[in-house]
């Protein structure tokens, strides 16, 4: 039985951690290597790193910071963010990220997701899916493919696109609720529901959590990994935080050393 | 410094990535050295053998490198070496991924591919129950990225199991030869330990003894 995994996100530019982080243990709460090691040592599952530079000396920059945390770090880095070709993401891996995501340049050319996962594995590309909620034209609810950092819509339907997806070779989904992320009102789990059933990949959830008790409902909706940003750079919750309230659910959560024991 | 970290080989061939097993032997003081030569393999006292990718394409690399025989040597014998993922599958004799292509066969039996209703690839942490005669592998949870996996204990090693729709082999260990269907390199702190454990197995006439720490967690 594979165990839920708790995802902090870190959000990057120009080697610096793009949102305020808040942890009063940490001399300098934007740098990227030093926010990765306290997510570990509070129990992180897994991290993923999104760079948002638009310059390609921020692009530069971000190869480096993937080597500086990949020294640190002992869980599974996804780096994500501007991913074009199969050199950007040789490169990333290069660098030492485990695995690496795709959005807008998938969707502009899916033989992308064929190529990075002939060349590197299934295991290695992830892909990454903005939905948003569109009108529905049957009696099930639909989703439609956001692109570009959420500026642009399609006409591509969210679950159609995961389907293809993993025919071409992704090997795990990033599902974004475009109409959530932000709000605060929890996972969207009617999209939880209909990506996760559509694909027999891992589904990772994200956007709209900002409680404990949305945790473990968008695991019972088919999640198998939750990704996490606000909750825990604005310091409310640390990652033992939610493993203990998960384990008090009854959800099984990892055996580590310095996190929450079962 | 680098002159008295013991040197860690790893094989190098293809495209695997290979930043996350450096920098977990770098954390455990040792020295990692990336090799693609028979010769170095050879002669290695400790050596690892990653893979990430495809059963044919890691068996096409590693033939064409020229360095299947010297694995398979080095393996017999029990010397240390500990192979991860794509690295334990080929040392058995086939797999489903790619029919028709021998692996090592220095352990018997064949690779097959996850069945039932569960998500494949298999992406994420799962718990590792140890047989009683293991020595370097511990009870924990250990993270995967797998599709194949072999099915039945394989004998001469003593074995660890998982579950994924059934149970499955994850990892194996004889001696200093220890390999892991699972990660150690990103399996956080229960990882750590094995490789130091793992480390400290290869043998203290390599100076690799200080290393050494006492085993964490369940003994098994």
């Amino acid at each position: 039985m594979l165990i839920p995994r708790i995802i902090p996100c870190l959000d990057v530019r120009d080697g610096r951690v793009v949102k305020g982080i808040q942890f009063q243990n940490l001399r300098d709460a934007g740098d990227p290597v030093a926010l990765a090691a306290e997510y570990e040592r509070q129990g992180a599952d897994e991290l993923v790193m999104l760079d948002v530079s638009a310059t390609p000396e921020g692009r530069r920059t971000a190869l480096h910071t993937v080597a500086a945390v990949r020294h640190e770090l002992s869980i599974p880095l996804t780096v994500g963010g501007g991913v074009r070709s199969d050199a950007d993401a040789a490169a990333l891996l290069e660098a030492g990220a485990d695995k690496v995501a795709i959005n807008t340049a998938a969707v502009a050319d899916p033989s992308l997701i064929a190529t990075l996962a002939g060349r590197f594995g299934s295991q290695c590309v992830v892909l990454a899916i903005d939905a948003a909620r569109a009108a529905p034209e049957g009696p099930e609810p639909a989703w439609r493919v956001v692109v570009r950092s959420g500026s642009q819509r399609t006409d591509l339907d969210a679950a159609l696109w995961a389907r293809q997806a993993v025919g071409f070779g992704a090997g795990e989904i990033l599902l974004t609720s475009f109409d959530r992320d932000g709000s605060g009102d929890g996972y969207d789990l009617d999209l939880i529901r209909a990506i996760s059933s559509s694909v027999n990949v891992p589904v990772i959830a994200s956007g709209g959590v900002s409680t404990l008790d949305h945790l473990a409902p968008a695991l019972s909706a088919g999640a198998d990994a939750l990704l996490a940003a606000t909750i825990f750079h604005d310091g409310r919750y640390k990652v033992g935080d939610v493993k203990r309230h998960l384990a008090a659910a009854g959800i099984s959560v990892r055996r580590t050393s310095t996190g929450v024991q079962p | 410094m680098t002159a008295d970290r013991p040197k860690v080989h790893i094989v190098r061939t293809g495209t695997a990535n290979l930043a996350s097993v450096v920098a977990a032997l770098s954390r455990q003081g040792a020295d990692p050295v990336l090799t693609s030569d028979a010769a170095t393999i050879d002669a290695a006292d400790v050596l690892v053998l990653p893979g990430v990718g495809s059963f044919a394409a890691a068996m096409d690399a590693l033939r064409r490198a020229d360095v299947a025989e010297v694995l398979t040597a080095r393996i017999n014998a029990g010397r240390p070496t500990l192979a991860i993922c794509l690295g334990l599958q080929v040392l058995f004799e086939a797999s489903e991924e790619s029919p028709g292509v021998k692996g090592l066969g220095v352990v018997p039996g064949e690779i097959t591919r996850f069945t039932g209703a569960v998500r494949v690839p298999q992406l994420g942490w799962n718990a590792v129950a140890c047989e009683p005669s293991c020595r370097v592998l511990s009870d924990g949870d250990a993270y995967y990225a797998n599709s194949y996996r072999a099915g039945h204990a394989p004998a001469g090693f003593a074995a660890a199991w998982s579950d994924h729709g059934g149970p499955f082999i994850a990892a194996i260990e004889r001696g200093p030869v220890v390999a892991c269907q699972f990660h150690p390199e990103l399996s956080g702190s229960w990882g750590a330990a094995l490789i130091r454990r793992w480390l400290a197995a290869a043998g203290p006439e390599r100076g690799l003894s200080s290393l050494s720490t006492t085993k964490a967690g369940a003994r098994c």
